[in-house]
């Protein structure tokens, strides 16, 4: 996976997305996306793969462990968003919303860049693309593999 | 418990759907105290009470508001289809003994308050934790289920014509109701030609948002006798949840909590699908009420887009549904759900006028809430069992 790259110039009048408020258990995700890596948990007992974190196996209630997966998914379902009144996503619009099935299980949610709109498809091939948000945490956004 | 049958004995809408002029909490008295003089009852009479509201101790403040000291008290809050499970608690207790008379409110002054953007707007949860979806992608209400109808087109060929069908009925219907928000018919092509908010959605797949409340008063069948109104049953009642606020976390996106409440509520009915006269369901957006369709058995999944045509929805069509016009056109103040409750029992008692589906005698009101996360469905009828 590649380094994260800082995000585009803001818009006159627009803000900086916002930046997740990071607790102690999403720490691992969001400490393994500056260094582009993604990860999500995985049961070591019965290999079920989860996201978001969870305090135990959602499937046999072991206890679970972070694991970096490819970063490699398709597109499960997405929308164009169109309006959203948001100093911080208004000058993004439109924005492609998607949940994205990552080919290690979980599913996500995201934005699908560097394509129009047009061309994203429900069954595409994604890749993961890191974007800084803040000195704490880079986006899992994704393009079209 | 013999006499002891939970049934619904009152019911009204407040003003609506502008309302510039009153409080949050006088639209909940307007509505209050309708539903208690329909039902032939008054404050002093009531000893249980339930709302839901978006702060915690609502209902307490409620309660000191209209000057109630019930033994019942319910604040349960599944986003919209809250009042679904209200009304089951609320039977559950009258048939346990718990207490007699229970009252049931809502009121927003939402539209007055808010302006019209809340629906398409941004973010509604801070950016930490499992609710951080919307927040950190710019993603939107209407877009969480702009994704569910996006998936649903794609596994079964839906399409936006179908989706529109159901903004056409619900409007067809507020035509005729003069309290309505929007009254002036629309077509399939108006909505496809509206303005999009999120791809497949376009703004009249989308409900309004207004001000306006809404009432019903509980009872024991024994004291219903000596009442106003004929008695609505609450004959089946069952709720469930698939996610919370983040959909990514919906286990299928095209299929709902619908599917697992409803055919409960039916059973403990003793009905099925083709048994009901009369449909309210929550239409948030067009795609709900599709979804909600399939999950709850009127047909299967998949085929929803095309149970919607040909006018199957209407008030003279094989399931009428949303007779009052909706949420999509009469009125959505926040949560819909006890709008749904007022039409059903309306019908049930041959008083919903133009609309009036002749010899309803079983109703379902079916609420959905958060991002298509909850569900209630509500079994009412003329007869017990």
């Amino acid at each position: 996976m590649t380094a994260p790259v800082p995000p585009p110039p803001l818009p006159e009048g627009a803000k900086p997305r916002p930046a997740p408020v990071i607790d102690a258990e999403w720490a691992p995700h969001w400490a393994a996306s500056l260094e582009g890596r993604l990860v999500v948990q995985r049961c070591p007992a019965c290999g079920h793969t989860q996201f978001y974190p969870r305090a135990h196996c959602l499937v046999c209630r072991h206890a679970v462990e972070w694991e970096q997966v490819s970063g490699q998914g398709t597109i499960y379902s997405f929308t164009v968003i169109r309006q959203n009144p948001s100093r911080s996503f208004r000058h993004l619009l439109p924005l492609v919303v998607a949940l994205v099935d990552l080919d290690e299980g979980p599913r996500l949610m995201t934005n699908i860049v560097g394509s129009a709109p047009e061309e994203v498809r429900i069954g595409a091939p994604v890749q993961v693309r890191f974007q800084l948000v803040s000195d704490a945490a880079a986006l899992p956004l994704f393009e079209l593999a | 418990m013999a006499g002891r049958r939970a049934c619904i004995v009152g019911v009204a809408t407040s003003d609506y759907p502008h309302l510039p002029d009153l409080s949050e909490h006088q639209v909940h008295a307007q509505a209050a105290e309708r539903a208690l003089a329909d039902a032939g009852l008054g404050f002093a009479d009531v000893d249980g009470y339930a709302t839901a509201g978006f702060f915690p101790m609502y209902a307490v403040g409620l309660c000191e508001y209209l000057g109630l000291h019930p033994q019942h008290l319910d604040e349960t809050n599944i986003g919209g289809a809250s009042f679904e499970v209200l009304v089951e608690h609320a039977a559950a207790a009258i048939e346990a003994g718990v207490c007699e008379v229970v009252l049931l409110s809502y009121g927003s002054v939402q539209l007055s308050q808010m302006g019209r953007r809340l629906g398409t707007g941004g973010p509604t949860a801070a950016p930490g934790g499992p609710a951080s979806a919307g927040a950190l992608w710019g993603n939107t209400l209407v877009g969480s289920y702009a994704l569910a109808a996006m998936r649903h087109m794609h596994q079964f060929g839906t399409t936006s014509e179908q989706l529109a069908e159901i903004a056409v009925t619900m409007r067809h219907h507020a035509t005729t109701n003069p309290q309505a928000q929007y009254r002036d018919p629309i077509t399939v092509a108006d909505v496809l030609a509206s303005r999009p908010v999120a791809d497949p959605l376009h703004v009249l797949d989308c409900c309004v948002i207004s001000d306006g409340g809404a009432a019903c008063v509980l009872t024991t069948e024994e004291r219903a006798r000596h009442l106003r109104q004929a008695p609505v049953y609450v004959r089946g009642a069952a709720h469930a949840t698939t996610h919370a606020l983040n959909i990514s976390a919906m286990p299928d996106i095209t299929v709902t909590s619908a599917a697992q409440c409803g055919p409960l509520a039916f059973a403990r009915a003793g009905i099925t699908p083709a048994d009901v006269d009369v449909l309210t369901v929550y239409d948030s957006f067009t795609i709900t009420v599709l979804l909600s369709l399939e999950d709850l058995g009127f047909c299967t999944k998949g085929e929803g887009g095309s149970f919607v045509e040909g006018g199957r929805l209407r008030s003279d069509g094989a399931l009428p549904t949303n007779t009052d016009g909706g949420g999509l056109s009469a009125c959505h103040p926040g949560m819909r759900g006890m709008f749904l409750i007022v039409e059903a029992v309306r019908q049930l008692r041959g008083q919903a006028g133009p609309t009036q589906v002749p010899g309803a005698e079983i109703a379902v009101a079916h609420g959905t809430g958060g991002m298509l996360s909850t569900g209630a469905t509500l079994v009412l009828g003329t007869e017990p069992t």
